[in-house]
């Protein structure tokens, strides 16, 4: 199976490559792993280890614990909150966007493709200065918060969930739908009962990538939230580490990644139960659509 | 039967564009309004009772005053620092990251062989961990109490104050945050690369360093430009990773003044006028990256 070393005397084994890789990996999952390690810390520090606790996570009475915080609770119940309405709004957004871009050929649509790629390109940063610029001036009725922030997470997520949709519409093709129409299935059926089921590796797929991303997102929220009842987790978190660090910071760091991989892996268990017969698995679908 | 064909003619013609319109709605609404929101306070000079920039919503009102002032600013003033440190910085990452990422992408889409799965699975994982998250674990490691010290110390160094506003800090962990979104468009440039046209190049008498040079290198051309392009557009835009890791006004980079101009509500103008040259300044990556994605969406459609 090795290619490296199967191909012939002159191949030689590649250690170099192999250690820069592996060192690669270490380095960068490391660093979090000790992050996870400091949030059990039985003292207040970050850096200096004092010994095991879970009191930074709650029922050791300590005040700023995650369970006795009241704004880092919030902060992670709102990241999850908005996480899940992202992937609720902007995934059914962009399927439908890459049928109708797909299928419909035209001057406006050759437009309307442009521009669904934009926000792809475009830098957070000026993502989200020109959503808050427009928002305080122009679309005033929409306050700073969550709503915002909702508005601000599907733009950034649907030109994804577009382009990883679109590549699995295209490697599926046109036939099946073609011979559902011709069984006497109208053009709203066959979308129904033959292309979602088909589409669905995909859909979930851009589901997880939404998901993740706007659990991740901190540069359009932190323009957005406006006041410390929407404040997200990576928003508490830049502004804590300046305020009050504490391994509470570190702790409320690891419950996002739990909820993270989490829900990953549910929406991975889910979509294999579905999909098993139909091939193609969500991973699949992101190795094709990232690119 | 006419009349049949001609109604279910027309409603065919209605569904796509009817499944295409909310999506295409939602982005002129908040992707294209926005951005020429920020053309409408960069070349406004009219001020509200707060001394805030009222948008300029009218093209042919436009006053460039304040614009040109920072465009002057940039060039002599005051954000010409900021602008030097964005680009050493972004080039001596993107640096680091071609330097570390392609033998890392090279390794596991052409060498792992059975550990490639593995490998892939490790090198997607970051992507799924918060970037604040990883850049916390670091502010951590690198206090002046944390690992990194208690490590040099052993050799008697030290301890570095590491996290005192150091451009090399900056840098490291501006390649260690975009890393992993490097790896992964390249590796798949790398993974699509035919293994016969490299073994046809060795057996044509070419060294493993020639190959390199005259096929491997050219051949995934544009999955490194396309990598470099999704690395350095958000490296511009980053003001976070410095705040956290340096805080010293002496490594501000232009996403730190963007961030500084734009919350301050009096400087709005001038936030977005820095935010109009950034756009222009990325424009090579922006519109490179554009037009790959958009010969990609046709490539397929065909």
């Amino acid at each position: 199976m090795s290619i490296g070393s199967g191909a012939g005397g002159a191949w030689r084994k590649p250690y170099a490559m192999a250690t820069i890789t592996w060192a690669y990996v270490l380095w960068s999952l490391v660093p979090v792993l000790i992050s996870i390690q400091f949030s059990f810390n039985d003292g207040r520090s970050r850096s200096v280890w004092q010994g095991f606790s879970t009191k930074w996570y709650c029922c050791g009475g300590e005040a700023g614990s995650v369970a006795s915080d009241q704004s880092l609770l919030l902060s992670l119940q709102n990241s999850l909150v908005l996480a899940v309405a992202t992937v609720v709004v902007a995934v059914p957004l962009g399927t439908a966007l890459a049928l109708g871009l797909t299928r419909w050929r035209s001057r406006t649509s050759s437009a309307a493709n442009a521009v669904s790629l934009f926000p792809l390109v475009t830098p957070e940063l000026v993502l989200g200065s020109a959503l808050y610029l427009v928002i305080v001036t122009l679309y005033t009725q929409i306050a700073l918060g969550l709503g915002a922030m909702l508005l601000g997470h599907v733009t950034l997520s649907v030109s994804y969930v577009l382009v990883i949709v679109r590549s699995r519409l295209l490697s599926v093709g046109g036939e099946y739908e073609a011979a559902a129409r011709d069984l006497g299935a109208t053009r709203i059926q066959a979308l129904g009962t033959i292309m979602l089921p088909l589409l669905s590796p995909a859909i979930f797929a851009s589901a997880m990538v939404t998901f993740a991303g706007s659990l991740d997102d901190f540069i359009v929220s932190n323009f957005l939230f406006g006041n410390a009842e929407a404040i997200t987790v990576p928003v508490k978190l830049y502004n804590g580490v300046r305020a009050s660090p504490s391994p509470a910071l570190n702790a409320l760091s690891t419950l996002l990644l739990i909820g993270t991989f989490g829900a990953l892996l549910g929406m991975y268990v889910i979509q294999r139960r579905r999909t098993r017969s139909s091939g193609g698995s969500a991973l699949d679908g992101i190795a094709a659509g990232e690119l | 039967m006419a009349v049949e064909a001609e109604t279910s003619g027309l409603r065919a013609r209605l569904l796509y564009p009817l499944l295409a319109l909310p999506g295409t709605a939602w982005l002129v609404a908040l992707f294209l309004v926005p951005f020429y929101g920020i053309l409408a306070v960069a070349f406004s000079t009219e001020l509200n009772g707060f001394r805030q920039p009222i948008p300029m919503w009218n093209p042919l009102g436009w006053d460039f005053s304040v614009f040109l002032k920072t465009v002057d600013q940039s060039v002599n003033g005051i954000y010409r620092q900021s602008w030097e440190h964005s680009f050493v910085y972004a080039f001596l990452a993107l640096l680091i990251c071609v330097a570390v990422g392609y033998p890392v992408a090279y390794y596991i889409a052409r060498l792992a062989g059975r550990r490639r799965g593995l490998l892939l699975a490790l090198i997607l994982m970051p992507w799924w961990i918060n970037y604040l998250t990883r850049m916390l674990a670091w502010v951590g490691l690198l206090a002046e109490d944390g690992y990194v010290n208690d490590f040099l110390g052993w050799f008697s160094i030290g301890p570095v104050d590491f996290l005192g506003g150091h451009a090399y800090v900056v840098i490291i962990a501006l390649a260690y945050g975009y890393l992993p979104f490097f790896i992964v468009p390249l590796y798949a440039s790398l993974d699509r690369l035919d293994q016969s046209l490299i073994e046809a190049s060795r057996d044509l008498g070419k060294g493993s360093a020639r190959t390199f040079f005259y096929v491997t290198l050219p051949l995934t051309r544009v999955g490194l430009i396309t990598a470099m392009a999704i690395t350095a557009l958000p490296m511009f835009g980053d003001f976070y990773t410095n705040t956290l890791v340096s805080s010293s006004p002496s490594t501000a980079m232009i996403g730190n003044a963007i961030e500084t101009a734009l919350a301050g509500g009096t400087t709005r103008s001038q936030g977005a006028s820095l935010v109009l040259l950034l756009s222009f300044v990325l424009l090579f990556f922006m519109g490179y990256y554009l037009l790959m994605s958009i010969r990609a969406s046709k490539a397929a459609t065909r």
